[in-house]
């Protein structure tokens, strides 16, 4: 139960508070009992394959969309409605008017987020110059490539400067360019304390970018917590590569060990890799290379959600309900 | 509050712009048009074999050798001048009735646009028309001819005398204004609402709505686009009624006087048809508006507004049986029927002089326009976020959202 909110009672710990989130819509129950806690200026990671429950998960949270039940509690406030002036969303579906012009289009999002027009015309006008879109600020979002329409859309979202910005798939449909622009403007508004929470089904962005991740697989939370803490879940991998093919020295590799491409791969066993030296060396192995890898999320992502989870990841991205 | 108030003006400000500045904005104001110059075209093409009773009729008042005198100028006139249109003269001959011109200005069958009198010798024309209008000149140069072959030198000018027609005789002439404005209502509201449907299809199709949920309390989007609308309708409403203004005072000899003066007045006639107007849209429009959210395409918006639209015509035919009776006890039951009770009260200021039971009717229908827009804003709020892929709108989804937004079936 969380306690009751208001902005003035924010302690101001965590950004976003949920719990036991349920959302059922008529056929399926598509988020079960999510909980999570985003801590204010971290940058936060919400991983899952398509049909996860990411989106609906956020909707809830920003009070699009009511959970069935459960509580949450945005920036202070049990209803986010209240703290969205504070608010920056990216909907995973972009949407603008195509009429509108560039300009308009950031400004209109502004104003619609408590800006006065006056204020939001000109701050676009900065967004759109340090963006390198100063010549297309009067054209109609419909005469603009995608890549433009998807950065107007950021713009928009970033223009009235709030302290929580939630994008859900921001990378989706974006060149490698614009994702390491994207890339950047998160970790700069994350260095003036924005709390940020992005959704998606890529683990290299969640693992690049992100302190803390919240791992969603069948509408429930698997795992959430630090980045770190969900690689400490598994052993460091060893790669050893031996001159010897057979002898004493194989009784000190564990039973999962398997032989890949002329390397023997397995968990470091707990006794550490002291041990494991002494009894290759002793057993006359010949180490050509030993390697201990630290596991990568993906290895994490696969031992907390399964394989199946992981192999959704790689699936295109499904219409949220 | 006032937040929710900020949030619609926002909303409404972007719609209202994006709306009336668009190239489409234009073609609607100028698509009425089209008809009315169709008419013009058409008409004017058939004018010179028009038949008589289409021409206005002056009543001649006078001795059958006067008159014959005057229908014999016309008659040379008519075969001068072509194929002009010339006003028709009908003789009658003097009573003795003191009260005799006021009775013929005053008669339906025939009409008379003005009364003769006086002869050839002292000739006054009576009527509501002006001293420069064609009916003025034609009687000049009828009497002119007329005392010419007569063979009486000095000329004579017509005496015109403005008259306003007794209050008796505005009768069927209000009973004409009720059923217009009653008729001009109901056309504006069910073309202006049904602009709302198509409107939120786009809306929902290029997925700002997700946009603005987040950002706005629903609330917000549903008001800010329905006064979007409802300022855009008027500012057509002004261009259509200025030109039409406009077009009679200068095609009608006698300008806006020609038509039948309402009970209460052009001006407060004027103020009631605009607040009547809005009443009546932001009723119908709010249950479009809902119906809307509701929908996925344009196939269902059509599929679901047509027993609304079917509906509304029954409520219409049920305001128009008020007309002529506006203190009947169908009148006042009609009045008191929220949907019906912006035509009913349009016709009645047409007919009925008393201003307070409009200022009862307009606190009514505020009433129900709250309760209509809290409605169907929480139907809005279930329906317009349900943006997966297009499914059919079943009947049972669809009724069950329905009785969800007003409380009687689960939310989910």
């Amino acid at each position: 139960m969380l306690r009751q909110a208001s902005p003035h009672s924010w302690t101001g710990e965590y950004a976003v508070e949920a719990v036991d989130l349920v959302k059922d819509f008529a056929e399926k129950r598509a988020v079960d009992g999510v909980s999570l806690s985003v801590p204010t200026g971290s940058i936060f990671g919400m991983l899952g394959p398509n049909g996860a429950g990411k989106t609906t998960t956020l909707r809830m949270i920003l009070g699009i969309i009511e959970p069935s039940s459960g509580e949450r509690r945005v920036l202070g406030c049990s209803r986010p409605i209240e703290a969205a002036h504070r608010i920056g969303y990216l909907p995973e579906e972009r949407g603008l008017y195509p009429a509108m012009n560039a300009r308009e289009g950031i400004a209109f999002m502004g104003a619609l987020r408590g800006l006065p027009l006056k204020l939001a015309r000109s701050r676009a006008d900065e967004l759109l110059d340090q963006n390198g879109l100063g010549d297309w600020a009067k054209k109609p979002i419909r005469t603009l490539s995608k890549g433009m329409a998807q950065t107007v859309q950021l713009l928009g979202t970033l223009v009235h400067e709030p302290r929580l910005i939630v994008l859900d798939e921001p990378f989706s449909g974006l060149d490698a360019i614009n994702q390491g622009k994207l890339e950047r403007v998160i970790r700069n508004r994350a260095a003036d304390g924005v709390t940020i929470i992005f959704s998606t089904h890529v683990i290299a962005h969640a693992e690049r970018l992100c302190e803390q991740i919240a791992i969603i697989a069948g509408g429930k939370v698997a795992f959430n917590g630090r980045v770190d803490d969900a690689r400490a879940r598994l052993r460091p991998i060893v790669r050893l590569r031996t001159r010897a093919t057979d002898g004493p020295w194989k009784a000190a590799l564990p039973d999962s060990a398997r032989y890949e491409g002329g390397d023997w791969i397995f968990e470091l066993p707990q006794s550490g890799p002291e041990p494991l030296l002494k009894a290759l060396i002793d057993g006359g192995a010949g180490i050509e290379t030993l390697a201990i890898e630290r596991p990568g999320l993906h290895e994490a992502f696969v031992a907390i959600a399964g394989d199946a989870a992981a192999q959704a990841m790689d699936q295109p991205e499904e219409v949220a309900p | 509050m006032r937040e929710l108030l900020r949030a619609a003006f926002v909303i409404a400000r972007r719609d209202f712009t994006a709306t009336v500045l668009s190239r489409t904005f234009l073609l609607f104001l100028l698509g009425p048009f089209f008809p009315v110059l169709m008419i013009f075209v058409f008409g004017a093409a058939t004018a010179p074999i028009g038949s008589d009773a289409e021409r206005p009729t002056v009543a001649v008042v006078a001795s059958d050798q006067d008159y014959k005198a005057l229908d014999q100028a016309r008659a040379r006139l008519s075969n001068a001048l072509g194929p002009v249109t010339m006003i028709n003269i009908r003789q009658v001959r003097p009573s003795g009735d003191p009260q005799q011109v006021q009775k013929l200005l005053q008669s339906s069958q025939p009409a008379y646009i003005a009364v003769l009198e006086g002869g050839l010798s002292n000739p006054r024309l009576i009527g509501s028309m002006r001293r420069t209008s064609g009916t003025v000149k034609q009687i000049n140069l009828f009497v002119a001819d007329a005392r010419r072959m007569q063979e009486v030198s000095q000329p004579v000018e017509v005496e015109v005398v403005a008259s306003k027609r007794a209050p008796g005789a505005s009768v069927s002439g209000r009973a004409l204004t009720a059923r217009g404005g009653q008729s001009l209502l109901f056309l504006l509201t069910l073309l202006l609402a049904g602009m709302l449907l198509s409107q939120l299809i786009e809306e929902k199709s290029n997925k700002v709505i997700e946009v603005l949920a987040a950002a706005v309390p629903i609330d917000a989007i549903f008001l800010g686009k329905l006064l979007a609308m409802l300022s855009a309708s008027l500012v057509g409403i002004a261009v259509w009624a200025s030109v039409g203004a406009a077009a009679i005072a200068i095609i009608s000899s006698t300008g806006l006087s020609a038509l039948p003066v309402p009970a209460v007045g052009w001006p407060v006639f004027g103020i009631l048809s605009i607040v009547y107007f809005a009443m009546s849209y932001l009723l119908l429009g709010a249950i479009f508006l809902g119906i809307g959210a509701h929908a996925s395409s344009a196939r269902e918006v059509q599929t679901l507004s047509m027993p609304v639209t079917m509906a509304q015509v029954v409520i219409f035919a049920i305001a128009s049986i008020a007309v002529g009776t506006p203190d009947s006890g169908r009148a006042l039951a009609a009045a008191a029927f929220p949907l019906s009770s912006p035509y009913v009260m349009i016709a009645r200021a047409a007919e009925a002089p008393e201003i307070w039971p409009h200022l009862v009717a307009v606190a009514w229908q505020l009433l129900w326009v709250a309760l209509f827009l809290r409605l169907a804003s929480r139907i809005f709020r279930r329906s317009v976020l349900k943006s997966g892929p297009v499914k059919r709108v079943g009947t049972r989804p669809f009724l069950m959202t329905m009785l969800a937004g007003v409380g009687l079936a689960s939310r989910n």
